[in-house]
């Protein structure tokens, strides 16, 4: 089966990569959902300011703990704030998160990785050491020690879950370019004297791309929910800030009547999470070689 | 007497991005009773697909198909599920090219040839046993009862292999398709397997659909012999003559490659040009741009089939039929 | 003998591991601005006695003495005094341990009973409409915060339907069965005390299913993946060419063998488990190990969070070796071959 497939002959070009890409995420309908759930998240977070029907901050005691109603979507809080304005500038909060997270500890990690796997030798070695010893803490326990030690902030958060995030990326990074060492075609290069470093980054990043952007991918979904878990736990973004985790633990305090409170707000993390999910399970079955064929 | 096995102008494709893949383009072909037909071509030319379609062992949905298999009377194409559970492995057998992976690793080998044996037949579990190490002393194999405890990796490749061909006669089959199964084997042992194979195909009153790419072995092995390339038959008849006599170019260009007929000093010669996208197959002859022969006809119009007046030698191409044409 | 040389390399990694892990506890908690000794005394404490703590806690010694003076501890399994209760934090994850470890396992029950068959059918329907919705409910299940699902189930079977108790293992005045286990649910069985059994089985099903639904999502996706693997395999189409019909191939041939290196990640998911219990306690007032961390945490008591990441980590590693023993024994190609 593979034989008639392979004839085809091959078509090169970014463009036609892309193309590609896209004709598979077309394909799967929970792909496009994931997508356009992404989407409009972002634009949720970018228009915050225009959709929101009240200011999030705007205190009104009269106005405490409403149901659902026509004025106020998803109700208010316990000083009268209408929550689903809060829900809306909550997103820029998780979202900002994963926004800086992501391509931080990915960038920095692979970079690493790279470098030590290209380099071996004893180097390699510690390094790889060090990553198993933070990779064997329970991750979640780790990060909200951090969080703790450092303050509570939102950028404190963001801090605690990059450090712990980037061992992942590193042990990613690193595999990659060990395979890469081997190819011919690497070492074809070599011979023919391109520059060693040149040539390894290179030809390691290209290669390293798609799984490091699976990883990635799937990581932003749960970017979110440690980022919500540590506002839940009182790190994080603090008062008066909307911040979607800290909002349920809030509301933990009103479920029993109030059920709004802590419901919608957790809703919001568990469609974006999903999502991101989504998004990145489709990407990582597109990109994901074992899984071609039949 | 009805064929075993008949294809008419089968055509298969499979959906990718950007079109389709044409697998099949127009397949013809018949086994009859007891005949050993060899499929030859080059990877690509559609042989093992073919193969596969007899007994519609590809992916449902996975592909758009045209024409028609006929197995024993029944119409593969259309055939209910539950009809060609029935067929296969009983009356239509098939064996692979790679013995090593055919197998399931994690199982003894008694275990999984008493499957299928209950599967087909009704038998004690004791008595498809004894059926099993019958089968494979029957094939040869020396202490069959050890061979039954064994776990596949425990056991060479030609060992596994007179293993699936005890299977595959297991329940008297009327045709045995053997998809390259000597390819992946050592050369000593390929003969063996052949040889067995040939032995008790004949003993047993089955014909073989025998797929290789390799020239020699159909020369040697085969009755009658199809030469496919690119999805479509190109030549078909007796062995010996389209061995003797081959009419269409590319036969004509597989068979000069082969050491034995160019003489302890000659030169082998490739055949210039590679196999074309099958996602994009030329209107006319699919051979055209590799062949030395090739006139503004075949690159226009798909050739049509030039029979032998004995009516056993057919071939596909318009040179031919000038030939034929201009006594 | 493969398995001794597994032992040897998984006993290794321990040590380094348990090091590592304490470096890192011990540097994070040394991060905090604020005055550990000041802490415990507290806030209205005279400066004689915050000295005083200071000095027998050894607080005012160079760090790496400190460093060293812990790892002696942990030698003697002392993990030091919880800042917040003033007992020994090893006696305090005793204590909590079996809660939560009973929590884990009723969780990976509700996964794997579940989570196993979804993973089938979504690989052999695969991209057909039942795979997109075990799909949806993979993705969604790992995408639901624990501590939101946790709520919700209690508004709606605590707070509506009044159905289930919302908290805690037991209700109030009833006390706990005779301690075996530490498992309420066995310790209720072997005593045959049919009031805690009863009682016991009611407050864990909420949190249990909380947990539980997260990790559903896991086992589906994992079984799902080997499952289309063996599928893709040659001697499932021997299998196939022999007559054998669908399920049968499945059940029989494609599912064992995708069961074996799924038990690696089974076995880890019991891991996670442990430590992922951490909200859902703190939700369902269940008192294990998860609350008492985040207390900690809250409390800035890193004795206690120091011991209890020393604790999971240790549980991690021995697990590891426990999966790769297991490995080693369901696969025939690797004891066969020695």
């Amino acid at each position: 089966m593979d034989t008639v497939i392979a004839n085809a002959a091959p078509r090169a070009g970014l463009a036609h990569d892309l193309g590609y890409l896209w004709y598979r995420v077309r394909q799967s309908p929970l792909t496009m959902a994931g997508l356009a759930v992404i989407v409009l998240v972002l634009a949720v977070m970018a228009l915050a300011g225009v959709l929101a029907p009240f200011d999030p901050n705007h205190v009104s005691l009269e106005q405490r703990l409403l149901p659902p109603s026509g004025a106020h979507w998803f109700g208010t809080d316990e000083v009268g704030r209408d929550l689903f304005s809060r829900i809306l500038y909550g997103s820029r909060q998780s979202v900002s998160v994963a926004l800086f997270v992501v391509p931080v500890s990915g960038t920095l990690g692979s970079l690493v990785g790279c470098f030590s796997g290209s380099i071996g030798g004893k180097v390699d070695t510690l390094i790889m050491r060090c990553t198993d010893i933070v990779l064997s803490v329970p991750s979640l326990v780790l990060t909200m020690a951090l969080a703790a030690a450092l303050g509570p902030s939102l950028f404190n958060a963001m801090l605690a879950i990059t450090v712990v995030r980037v061992p992942a990326y590193v042990r990613l990074a690193r595999g990659q370019a060990l395979l890469i060492r081997e190819l011919n075609y690497a070492k074809a290069a070599r011979a023919f004297g391109g520059s060693r470093w040149h040539m390894v980054s290179w030809h390691v990043l290209r290669n390293a791309f798609p799984p490091i952007l699976v990883q990635a991918s799937l990581d932003v979904g749960s970017t979110i929910l440690i980022a919500s878990a540590l506002g839940f736990i009182g790190l994080g973004a603090q008062q008066p800030t909307a911040e979607w985790g800290a909002m349920v633990a809030t509301g933990r305090n009103y479920i029993l009547d109030q059920w709004w409170y802590s419901a919608f707000p957790g809703f919001a993390i568990l469609v974006t999470a999903t999502g991101c999910n989504l998004f990145g399970d489709g990407l990582r079955d597109i990109l994901d070689p074992r899984l071609k064929g039949k | 007497m009805a064929s075993l096995l008949s294809i008419e102008d089968l055509t298969l494709e499979f959906p990718i991005y950007q079109g389709s893949v044409r697998a099949l383009n127009g397949v013809t072909l018949r086994v009859e009773p007891r005949e050993i037909v060899g499929i030859v071509g080059e990877s690509g030319s559609g042989k093992s697909v073919t193969a596969m379609m007899v007994m519609r062992l590809l992916v449902e949905g996975s592909y758009r198909v045209r024409g028609s298999v006929t197995l024993l009377g029944r119409d593969v194409l259309r055939a209910p599920e539950a009809a060609m559970l029935e067929l296969r492995g009983s009356q239509v057998a098939m064996i692979f090219q790679e013995p090593m992976t055919a197998l399931n690793p994690t199982r003894r080998v008694g275990g999984q040839m008493v499957e299928v044996i209950r599967l087909h037949r009704r038998l004690s579990r004791a008595r498809a046993r004894a059926e099993a190490v019958a089968l494979l002393r029957d094939m040869h194999v020396a202490d069959p009862e050890r061979i039954l405890g064994n776990y596949p990796f425990e056991l060479s490749g030609g060992m596994r292999q007179r293993v699936l061909l005890a299977l595959a006669f297991s329940c008297q089959p009327k045709l045995l398709i053997a998809d390259e199964p000597t390819t992946a084997l050592d050369v000593t042992v390929q003969r063996q397997v052949l040889l067995l194979m040939r032995e008790k195909a004949r003993e047993k009153n089955a014909a073989i659909l025998f797929i290789t790419h390799d020239m020699a072995v159909v020369s040697q092995f085969c009755d009658r012999v199809y030469v496919m390339y690119a999805g479509g038959v190109v030549e078909d008849g007796p062995t010996a003559e389209v061995m003797a006599n081959p009419r269409h170019p590319y036969t004509r260009g597989l068979l000069a490659a082969l050491p034995d007929r160019t003489g302890s000093r000659g030169q082998l010669e490739a055949i210039r040009g590679s196999v074309p996208d099958l996602t994009r197959l030329p209107e006319g002859c699919a051979f055209a741009a590799r062949c030395p022969l090739a006139r503004e006809a075949c690159r226009q119009r798909p050739p049509s089939v030039v029979t032998d007046p004995a009516g056993r030698h057919r071939a596909a191409c318009w040179a031919v039929q000038e030939e034929v044409q201009t006594p | 003998m493969p398995y001794l040389r597994i032992i040897v390399k998984r006993l290794a990694l321990l040590l380094l591991v348990v090091l590592g892990v304490s470096i890192i506890t011990f540097v994070v908690s040394h991060l905090i601005p604020g005055d550990p000794a000041r802490l415990i005394a507290g806030d209205r404490a005279s400066d004689e006695i915050v000295l005083h703590i200071r000095q027998t806690l050894g607080l005012d010694q160079p760090w790496p003495v400190q460093y060293w003076r812990y790892v002696q501890g942990l030698c003697h399994g002392d993990l030091g005094t919880s800042i917040r209760t003033s007992r020994p934090v090893l006696e305090d994850l005793k204590a909590f341990f079996p809660a939560t470890m009973e929590l884990a396992l009723a969780a990976l029950i509700l996964a794997t009973l579940l989570g196993i068959p979804l993973g089938i059918l979504s690989a052999v329907y695969r991209n057909k409409w039942v795979d997109q919705v075990v799909r949806t409910l993979s993705v969604t299940g790992i995408s639901t915060p624990a501590f939101w699902l946790g709520l919700l189930l209690i508004i709606l079977f605590y707070g509506r339907l009044a159905l289930l108790p919302g908290s805690g293992r037991l209700p109030e005045g009833l006390d706990p069965p005779t301690r075996i286990t530490g498992f309420y649910l066995l310790d209720s069985l072997f005593t045959g005390n049919r009031a805690t059994l009863v009682e016991s089985f009611r407050h864990i099903i909420l949190p249990g299913f909380t947990l539980g639904f997260v990790h559903l999502g896991v086992v589906a996706r994992q079984i799902r993946s080997a499952m289309l693997e063996q599928l893709g395999e040659d001697y499932v189409r021997t299998a196939r060419a022999n007559g054998l019909p669908k399920w049968g191939v499945v059940f029989r041939h494609a599912l064992p063998n995708a069961l074996i290196p799924s038990v690696t990640v089974l076995g880890l998911a019991l891991g996670d488990l442990l430590y992922g219990a951490v909200l859902t306690e703190t939700v369902f007032a269940w008192p294990g190990m998860g609350s008492y961390v985040v207390n900690s945490i809250q409390a800035l008591d890193f004795p206690a969070v120091m011991g209890f990441a020393v604790v999971v980590s240790f549980a991690y590693v021995i697990l590891n070796l426990v999966v790769d023993l297991l490995y080693l024994v369901i696969d025939p190609r690797i004891t066969e071959a020695g």
